[in-house]
This record gives structure tokens, C-alpha cells and sequence, in this order.
């Protein structure tokens, strides 16, 4: 994008190349970060005005909108989840709209907003899709790994949490303790890595095909491009609901006794 | 894949200020307005069933009024036409005493008319005759002495 014309090489490395700051691992990417900020900011937006304006009586355009996406999620959460759905009911909700819009960043077309904001604010990388950045998913599943800590000891007590990363699968045995221990721990971390590497590599992998349509002659272009777009219409609310949906089953497995 | 602590934390805490928002501002009121409407519809599902009930019990005792009041009006046409017969009756009868009576009176009048008329055809016979029987015999007959014969004359006539 920069002065003359880049090779394909080039291209792929630029468009998945993050905008960062500092070395290392403590590198941040601004970009994610401000866009997924800006998507929440829209989403919050969005569903406090309706709820603002909620009303029992006859609810216009918005709020139906609004309450059939509450519904969706609050009949999924209720599916799994038997507690009070006070805290899970908006975890869910705030997971599958923000993950939805951060995919739904994916159908714009690749070189839109970089060029943007190389032009405006003169930033040379810019990657627009918070959810093919791996610190994006991670920042979540992370997140949900510690909610499902805290909804185990609530569920259990702190006690019969901690009992139960001993005793189980094994058995009650001292000597089977550091088993024990051991596979839960695997098991603990297997499930926010497995949550987020979901979300990253399909959102990732779509992404690069864009990348790649995107190398075309541009007469070209709208074939495969419209075509894999109608296929991602499908993969964004999917990973988006996959992801409420294991984040909710997670939570209620650690909060209820087996 | 280059995983970024400094992001990842930045996106966890926009994560838990996200939720935060999300169950402070936006889950409370709108699921609070649906369960109000839930029961809204609930109860005015109720109501309507109600009064539907209300209405069929309604139909159902109106029914009853009217048949009874068919019934009664029945009835009080047949008594009515029972009292007219009757009335008809009676007045047939009184009219029939009354023309009994009237047709008796005139009766008891006529032969009054009659007797007295005979009476005084009778006297005026026995007049006529004794006159008559003077002129025969040219001579005053003295009609103490003929008063029997009158009398049986009188009777016979």
C-alpha cells in the first residue's frame, strides 16, 4: 500500500501484520485493542438505549430487535446453565454481540480501513478483525477461564473446588493427588486455549482467503469474494453463538456437582 | 501468531468493564420489561378467559330467562283466553236470563192487557145482553134479579 507496487509476499505479511507498540511480549496491539473497544462502545451503545426506553408495553423497532437477541441468549444460558443468571446472562450476552461485530469487521472489504488509516491517521499496519488476532480470543477465554475458577468456588465452595481438583478424576487417594492435580490443570488450561484458537483460526483463516481473493485482478475479484462472504454470513454469528455457548456450558459444569 | 500480554490484558479488562456495563445497565431493565410483559399477556390471557367463561354463564342464564318467560307468557295467554271464554260465557247466560226475563214480563203484561180486556169485553157483553134482552122484551129487567144468568153468560164468553 505504501509507495509502489508490493509483492504478493508483501501484501499477506503487511495485511497480517498487527500495528504494535514496545518489544516482545509486552507488545501492544493498538489496533485491536481501539477497534474492539469502538465495536463495545457500539454494542453498549446500542442495547443501553433500548434499554433505557424498555417498556412493558407495546415495544417498538429497537427494543424488539434488542429483546429477541436477550431472548436468544437468555434461552441458551437457561439451557445449560440452572443457576441465577444474573452474571451469566450478561457474560453471555456481552460474549456473543461483541464477538459477533469483532467477526462481522471481517466482511469489510480488507483494504478499506487500513488504507484509512494509513491515509488519516498515518498508521502503517492496521488489522481491522479483533477476533484474527490471537490476543483478542485469548483476552476472553482467558477472562472466562477466571469466571469459571470463581463460579466453581461459588458452586462448590472454595474447599470443595479445591477438593475436587484433587479427587477427581482419580479417585480420593493422597498418592493420586498429584495425578489428579495434574490432568485438571491440563484440563483447566485446554479449555480457554481450545475456546480462543477456535474463534482465532476460523476468523484468521477466513481473513487470509480474503487476503488472497483480494490478490486477484481486480474484474475478478467479486466471484470468489461475494462467494466466500456469503459463506462467512454463516461463520460469524456461528463462532460468536460456539463461543457463548462453550463459555456458558464451561461456567455451568464448574458451578454445578457432578 | 504473536501473542501480546499487553493486549491480552487490555482486552480482558475491556471484557470485565463490558460485562460490568452490560449487567449494571442493559440485562436488568429489558429482562424486566419482559417478564412484566410476560404477565401482562398472562393475565389478560386470563381475563379473556374469564370473561368468555363469564359470557357462555351469561348466554346460559339469558336462555333460561327467556324460556321461562316464554313459558309464562304461554300461560297467561291461555288463562286470558280461558277468562274470555268464560267471560263470553257469563254474558251469553246473563243475556239469555235477561231476555228470559224481559220476554216473561211482557208475557205477564200481554195477559194482564188480555184479562182486563176480556173483563171489560165481559162487563160490556153483559151490558149489550141486558139491553139487548130489554129490547126483546120490551121491558126493564131488573138485573139484580137476573145476576146469576149474567154472570153464567159472562163466564162462558
Amino acid at each position: 500500500m505504501a509507495a509502489g507496487l508490493p509483492t504478493p509476499t508483501e501484501y499477506v505479511k503487511h495485511h497480517i501484520t498487527n500495528l504494535s507498540y514496545g518489544e516482545g511480549l509486552w507488545t501492544i496491539h493498538p489496533d485491536t485493542l481501539v477497534v474492539s473497544f469502538l465495536l463495545g462502545v457500539f454494542f453498549l451503545t446500542f442495547f443501553i438505549i433500548a434499554a433505557r426506553r424498555a417498556t412493558a408495553g407495546v415495544p417498538g423497532g429497537l427494543q424488539n430487535f434488542v429483546e429477541m437477541v436477550i431472548d436468544f441468549v437468555d434461552e441458551s444460558v437457561k439451557g445449560s446453565f440452572h443457576g441465577p443468571r444474573n452474571f451469566i446472562g450478561p457474560l453471555a450476552l456481552t460474549i456473543f454481540v461483541w464477538v459477533f461485530l469483532w467477526n462481522l469487521m471481517d466482511l469489510v472489504p480488507v483494504d478499506y480501513l487500513p488504507y484509512l488509516s494509513y491515509k488519516v491517521l498515518g498508521l502503517d499496519y492496521t488489522r481491522v478483525v479483533p477476533s484474527a488476532d490471537i490476543n483478542g480470543p485469548f483476552g476472553l477465554s482467558f477472562t472466562v477461564l477466571a469466571i469459571i475458577i470463581i463460579f466453581g468456588m461459588k458452586g462448590k465452595g472454595a474447599v470443595g473446588f479445591g477438593k475436587e481438583l484433587l479427587h477427581h478424576p482419580f479417585g480420593s487417594n493422597p498418592l493420586l493427588w498429584p495425578a489428579n492435580l495434574l490432568l485438571n490443570m491440563v484440563e483447566m488450561i485446554a479449555k480457554p486455549v481450545s475456546l480462543g484458537l477456535r474463534l482465532f483460526g476460523n476468523l484468521y483463516a477466513a481473513e487470509l482467503i480474503f487476503v488472497l481473493i483480494a490478490l486477484l485482478p481486480w474484474w475478478i475479484q467479486f466471484i470468489p469474494g461475494g462467494m466466500w462472504a456469503i459463506f462467512h454470513i454463516l461463520v460469524i454469528p456461528l463462532q460468536a453463538f460456539i463461543f457463548m455457548t462453550l463459555t456458558i456450558v464451561y461456567v455451568a459444569l464448574a458451578y454445578e456437582e457432578h | 501468531m504473536d501473542l501480546s500480554i499487553g493486549t491480552l490484558i487490555g482486552q480482558a479488562g475491556t471484557f470485565i468493564v463490558f460485562i460490568w456495563v452490560t449487567m449494571k445497565f442493559v440485562w436488568p431493565p429489558l429482562v424486566q420489561a419482559m417478564e412484566e410483559r410476560r404477565q401482562k399477556i398472562a393475565e389478560g390471557l386470563a381475563q379473556s378467559d374469564e370473561a368468555e367463561k363469564a359470557l357462555e354463564k351469561a348466554q346460559a342464564e339469558a336462555e333460561g330467562i327467556i324460556k321461562e318467560a316464554r313459558a309464562k307468557a304461554g300461560d297467561i295467554i291461555e288463562q286470558a283466553s280461558t277468562r274470555g271464554n268464560q267471560m263470553i260465557e257469563q254474558a251469553r247466560e246473563e243475556a239469555i236470563a235477561e231476555h228470559d226475563r224481559r220476554v216473561e214480563a211482557a208475557e205477564a203484561e200481554i195477559r194482564q192487557a188480555t184479562n182486563q180486556a176480556r173483563e171489560t169485553l165481559r162487563e160490556r157483553v153483559a151490558e149489550l145482553a141486558m139491553t139487548g134482552a130489554s129490547r126483546v122484551i120490551e121491558k126493564e129487567i131488573d138485573a139484580n134479579k137476573h145476576r146469576d144468568i149474567l154472570d153464567k153468560l159472562a163466564e162462558e164468553l
